[in-house]
């Protein structure tokens, strides 16, 4: 039975374990995994802030595409992918993955599959400014690299 | 008439967000030759195609996809989401 994911793209911040409260409460769920993405601060401690840009309606498309796969391929009882977009600041959550299966071998396979996907398949762009200006973060190798084991 | 969108260094290389075009392209690449033969800082932005993204329809393509029926291209650098 294919679980029905669900997505949110928003600015606003959120809260890891609140999420998780009612998160794959249901009698066939063994295994709960999260992963949070939070803005890391650069070597030298100086990121004002982390900007990420998005494509409204593909993001969510994508995101959505991405996770209806994860349910197809693994028997999740449920999945939660979350979001943020805008000016965020070090410290800060940037997104969260939240997968939930009978055992924990399909739990973390749909989580990591999700992240490898979300990282170079969903439609957003993070910036790094700091006080001297403003960087746009390369897309490594490695991520489009991660694709292929799936 | 067709919709095209840019992100990141993209956008503000060419210096908007989006623009309405009248094309006769048939592909993704003859877009780009035509917005490229247009203005300096088109060819700019497009000078290495390898390192844009294009999405039609709001789904990942490549630059030989055909532009027939296409309402909204969208141009980008490798997404760095998660």
């Amino acid at each position: 039975m294919a679980c029905t994911p669900r997505i949110r793209v928003q600015t606003e911040t959120f809260d890891t374990g609140a999420e998780l409260a009612a998160f794959g409460a249901q009698p066939r769920t063994g295994g709960i995994v999260t992963f949070s993405g939070v803005v890391r601060d650069l070597a030298g401690g100086d990121l004002t802030a982390m900007e990420i840009e998005h494509y409204p309606g593909m993001t969510e498309r994508a995101i959505a595409g991405i996770a209806a796969e994860a349910c197809t391929r693994w028997d999740l009882t449920d999945c939660l992918v979350i979001h943020r977009y805008g000016a965020l600041a070090p410290g800060q959550p940037i997104m969260m993955v939240a997968t939930a299966a009978g055992h924990r071998a399909e739990a973390f396979a749909a989580a990591e599959f999700l992240m490898d996907y979300l990282k170079s398949r969903a439609p957003f762009w993070k910036k790094e400014i700091t006080a001297e200006g403003a960087e746009w973060v390369a897309a490594k190798d490695s991520d489009e690299d991660a694709l292929k084991r799936w | 008439m067709t919709e095209i969108l840019y992100f990141a260094w993209l956008r503000e290389r060419i210096g908007t967000p989006r623009e309405t075009v009248e094309t006769g392209a048939a592909t993704v690449r003859e877009l780009v030759s035509e917005l490229v033969a247009r203005e300096e800082r088109y060819a700019v932005a497009f000078e290495n195609l390898s390192a844009i993204r294009v999405a039609l329809d709001q789904e990942l393509t490549d630059m030989d996809a055909p532009l027939m029926g296409v309402r909204e291209v969208a141009f980008f650098p490798p997404m760095t989401g998660g």
